[in-house]
């Protein structure tokens, strides 16, 4: 492996509560190359706040601090918002969860697609046109031209989210976190998306952090994985490895994830002990 | 939608027969309410009107009549008839576009509102202009800002305006504006001076004058408006402030302004490009609705400055019980909210794609 | 002691029913003194009744009737700081006696509408149906007329003065209520405890007025704190247009008009009065923006 792309070391995310601050990332530190890094966690562990934090997309109020956090060789914790416009899109870009509500329902695809490319390639609107069309091709929908002209509305669940990731890809990035991205969808078409990320993802040689509440989905997709508990990784083991993984809490995950090829009566629920956060 | 097997073709869920059938029922509901709307409207003032304890009769006939006279004048117009009854004459009458005399103008009160409602029209469509051209970038900029200085500041700018009594906040901008300053006109559409040079084509003495080439007068009108114009569109704004301030607001914390974020959209392009456009909708019911407030009359205002529009008209009907002017005011206003609504109803389905008929 | 004590109060994880309203009664309080505007706003409300109740003493020995033609229309001075009006009366007591027709129309305002409101917006939220339907459009047609002059005509149709004023403001600020307890009731009457109540056996009456009205009370009282300034506003300008309260009586909006014809000259007599409207409604804006703050932590 090259130098990682992302490094992160200590990152404390940490929200202002009724009573204090609620740290919802705590300690994490994890690097990144051009691999598949899984990240698993129960809703409220802190894996979508880590990846907003590293998009620097926290609210305001988010205190956000870390010994390290630095992409590619740019330090992200002192990057001004100028930066960042730079970086988000063209450097590292994320495919969010519901294309429902991720897309803007009163702007044609085509163009919202197109706009990514206009912002980062210098490039003209013909251009960025044949580069939208082309994209919408890359992930395999049928009639580029005709769906260009389409509002979200006219979208099924699947399509959506293929709108999402080629908006996000158009400007090649070389790291993508996908937050969640299949959770919305029908079950039928959760697989042709994850294929279409997948053979993107591969092609293009980039990085990928796939955020998912799905073990069984993140462990046969990924390289590795981190397990995240109320804001800590607690594990971290390549994706094959996971099933002897040493960490009770990633046991008890595995223990509670139903399984087609066991028949049980009772699914285990994960027992929680509070050892775990010391 | 078995989308996998579609490999990617567009799904299309256009059913047109139950589309024709929804936009029917919607645009029978629509009629419906406005119908019911305009005859309680009418009701509510008919009624109204029926309580004063001041004798329409003697309004006409004067209190020196003799007996005979009251009495024809009373049969005439129908007094003798049960109340319900009456309204029915006087809604029938309505439709076929009988508004009836006014008693204090001795003009058809349908004469009287085409000659009072362009001074309306003329001050309200400035005041709203000044609202939205103002309200709508200030409200856009404080929901963008929220909790910090600017929304403050807007904030703070807008309570003002819900809270100075217009009547008061007019005299004193005649005081110093005109009194001290001198920089606008007073009272009234135009100088003594200037009256009745222009002939009337639309009523607006601004596109009037304007087309005769008279700009002197343009200007005059212009001066004696500003100030009126000004304070109705201060309020407006207010409003108009307020409501997209809390649209934006909503729009905010969406998850496709995040998006547009990500793709490396600035904050504030990410605000006007893609955060506004979505809140059109909203925002086109409440300026319509501002602007209805305002064409209804500025009751106060034109008080105030005794500007010759529909409130002051309808006022000025109320105190002398001229109840034809009052109820036929009163259709004019309900004509105007049933108007506005269908404009509104029309620019937001253009506005918004989801509501675009294909 | 007070530490502890804060802790107990501020608790996101109360450990009993008491310490959970006792706890959200206290985090309500303590936001609105924290919240600079909501305090300024209950800091001018109180001054208001406070210049109600102690007119008498505040307006130096000034009586707020007596006429003294000699010394018309005086500019502020040591004797009357705000001047007199035309019929030389002291205008400082007038403005302090104009608080308590303020406080009167407000209260009574609130007293007829917020009962009404709640009754038809409750009754139709949670009978719904024609029943719905009928009440919504009556409200309907309440709404659609421009304000002003419905209680204008409600005003001149059944006379000018005070309590006509009151009926007529009353009249056209209902449904606004009705609007809001209704789209309450509708959230509320689907949800489970109602339902359990209902399978207790409960009448219709009962639910509404012992488990549907207590709910909507908080927002229609929010509602009612940021109408305040509105009704005051409407107030003066029936006043203003001579079908408030009937002179004598000292009424702010009145006393702008009987300014308005010597405002290029004499500026005090308007201008003094209308400030005192301005105030108040600010103070009661400002205090309704708090309370919905407080309230709806969604709308700040």
């Amino acid at each position: 492996m090259s130098a990682p792309l992302l490094t992160v070391e200590d990152l404390e995310v940490s929200f202002p509560g009724r009573t204090g601050f609620t740290r919802a990332v705590r300690n994490a530190s994890f690097t990144l190359g051009r691999e598949r890094l899984g990240i698993v966690g129960e809703s409220g562990s802190g894996k979508t706040t880590m990846g907003r934090a590293l998009l620097g997309l926290l609210p305001r109020t988010a205190q956000v601090t870390a010994r390290t956090m630095s992409y590619d060789g740019t330090n992200l914790l002192t990057c001004t918002e100028r930066d960042w416009q730079k970086l988000r899109g063209r450097r590292l870009s994320m495919v969010m969860q519901d294309p429902k509500y991720s897309l803007n329902p009163v702007m044609r695809v085509g163009r919202q697609i197109a706009e990514t490319a206009l912002l980062h390639l210098r490039t003209d609107r013909g251009d960025a046109k044949r580069r939208t069309l082309a994209m919408l091709e890359a992930v395999q929908i049928r009639d580029p031209e005709l769906v260009y002209r389409l509002y979200p509305h006219q979208l099924s669940g699947g399509m959506g989210q293929r709108i999402m990731i080629a908006m996000m890809l158009i400007a090649e990035p070389d790291l993508l976190i996908a937050d969640e991205p299949t959770s919305a969808l029908d079950v039928t078409v959760q697989n042709e998306v994850l294929r279409i990320l997948d053979d993107l993802v591969r092609v293009r040689g980039m990085g990928l952090v796939m955020i998912s509440h799905n073990l069984t989905m993140v462990s046969s997709f990924c390289d590795r994985v981190l397990i995240m508990y109320a804001g800590r990784i607690v594990e971290e083991c390549a994706a094959s490895e996971l099933q002897n993984a040493k960490h009770p809490y990633t046991q008890a995950l595995i223990a509670a994830t139903p399984s087609l090829d066991v028949r049980r009566t009772e699914l285990a629920t994960v027992t929680r002990d509070p050892e775990w956060l010391k | 939608m078995s989308e996998s097997a579609e490999g990617g073709s567009v799904a299309v869920r256009q059913n047109p027969g139950r589309q024709a059938a929804k936009l029917a029922s919607r645009v029978g509901s629509f009629v419906l309410t406005l119908a019911a709307t305009f005859v309680g409207l009418t009701a509510v003032t008919f009624f109204i009107s029926r309580l004063t304890n001041i004798d329409p009769v003697l309004a006409i006939v004067g209190d020196k009549a003799t007996s005979a006279a009251y009495d024809n004048a009373y049969l005439a117009l129908g007094l003798d008839k049960p109340l319900i009854v009456q309204y029915f004459i006087y809604l029938m009458r309505l439709l076929t576009g009988d508004f009836g005399r006014s008693v204090l103008t001795s003009q058809p009160v349908l004469a009287d509102l085409l000659r009072v409602f362009p001074a309306t029209f003329e001050l309200a469509t400035i005041a709203i202009i000044i609202g939205v051209v103002v309200g709508v970038p200030a409200g856009v900029i404080a929901g963008a800002t929220k909790g910090r200085w600017p929304d403050q500041v807007i904030r703070v700018v807008g309570l003002f305006g819900y809270s100075v009594p217009v009547f008061w906040l007019g005299l004193i901008g005649l005081f110093v504006f005109y009194g001290k300053l001198g920089w606008v006109a007073g009272t009234g559409r135009l100088d003594v001076f200037y009256q009745g040079v222009v002939t009337q084509r639309t009523g607006v003495i601004l596109i009037d004058a304007a087309l005769e080439g008279n700009w002197e007068i343009v200007g005059n009108a212009f001066s004696h408006l500003i100030l009126p114009a000004g304070i109705l569109g201060y309020f407006s704004l207010a409003y108009v402030a307020r409501m997209t301030r809390s649209f934006m607001i909503d729009q905010l914390s969406q998850e496709y302004f995040t998006a547009a974020r990500i793709k490396g959209n600035s904050y504030w392009r990410a605000v006007w490009r893609h955060a506004f456009p979505n809140i059109m909708v909203p925002l086109i019911t409440v300026i319509g609705l501002s602007y209805a407030s305002l064409l209804e009359g500025a009751v106060l205002t034109e008080t105030v400055f005794a500007w010759p529009g529909l409130g002051l008209y309808i006022t000025r009907a109320l105190f002398n019980s001229d109840m034809n002017a009052v109820l036929g005011g009163t259709v004019l206003v309900g004509a105007v909210f049933i108007t506005i609504n269908l404009v509104s109803d029309l620019l937001y389905k253009l506005a918004d794609p989801r509501l675009r008929a294909s | 002691m007070s530490d502890t004590l804060g802790t107990w109060l501020m608790s996101e994880t109360p450990m009993s029913r008491r310490q959970a309203v006792i706890g959200s009664v206290y985090r309500a309080v303590r936001s609105i003194i924290f919240n600079p505007t909501a305090l300024i706003g209950l800091i001018i409300v109180t001054l208001l009744i406070f210049m109600g109740i102690f007119a008498p003493l505040l307006s130096l020995g000034n009586s707020p009737l007596a006429q003294n033609l000699a010394g018309r229309l005086a500019a502020p001075s040591a004797d009357h700081w705000f001047g007199t009006d035309e019929l030389g009366r002291d205008i400082l007591a007038r403005t302090l006696y104009g608080a308590r027709a303020t406080l009167a129309i407000v209260a009574l305002v609130s007293v007829i509408v917020v009962p009404i409101g709640l009754t038809v917006g409750t009754v139709a939220g949670y009978l719904g149906g024609w029943v719905d339907a009928v009440l919504m459009r009556i409200t309907d047609i309440f709404l659609a007329f421009p304000r002003l002059i419905l209680a204008l005509a409600f005003a001149a149709a059944l006379g000018p003065g005070i309590e006509n004023a009151v009926i007529a403001i009353a009249l056209t600020s209902w449904p606004a209520y009705a609007r809001i307890a209704r789209s309450e009731t509708m959230t509320i009457a689907h949800s489970d405890f109602i339902q359990s109540v209902v399978l207790q056996g409960a009448s219709t009456w009962r639910i509404l007025f012992r488990h549907i009205v207590p709910l909507c009370l908080s927002s229609v009282i929010v509602r009612l704190t940021l109408d305040m300034a509105g009704i005051i506003l409407t107030a003066a300008g029936l006043g203003f247009l001579g079908l408030g309260a009937q002179p004598p009586t000292p009424e702010w909006g009145a006393m702008v008009s009987s300014g308005r014809d010597v405002i290029l000259d004499q500026w005090w007599v308007a201008t003094i009065p209308g400030l005192a409207i301005f105030i108040v409604s600010l103070g009661f804006n400002l205090l309704g923006d708090g309370l919905r703050d407080v309230f709806d932590p969604k709308s700040r």
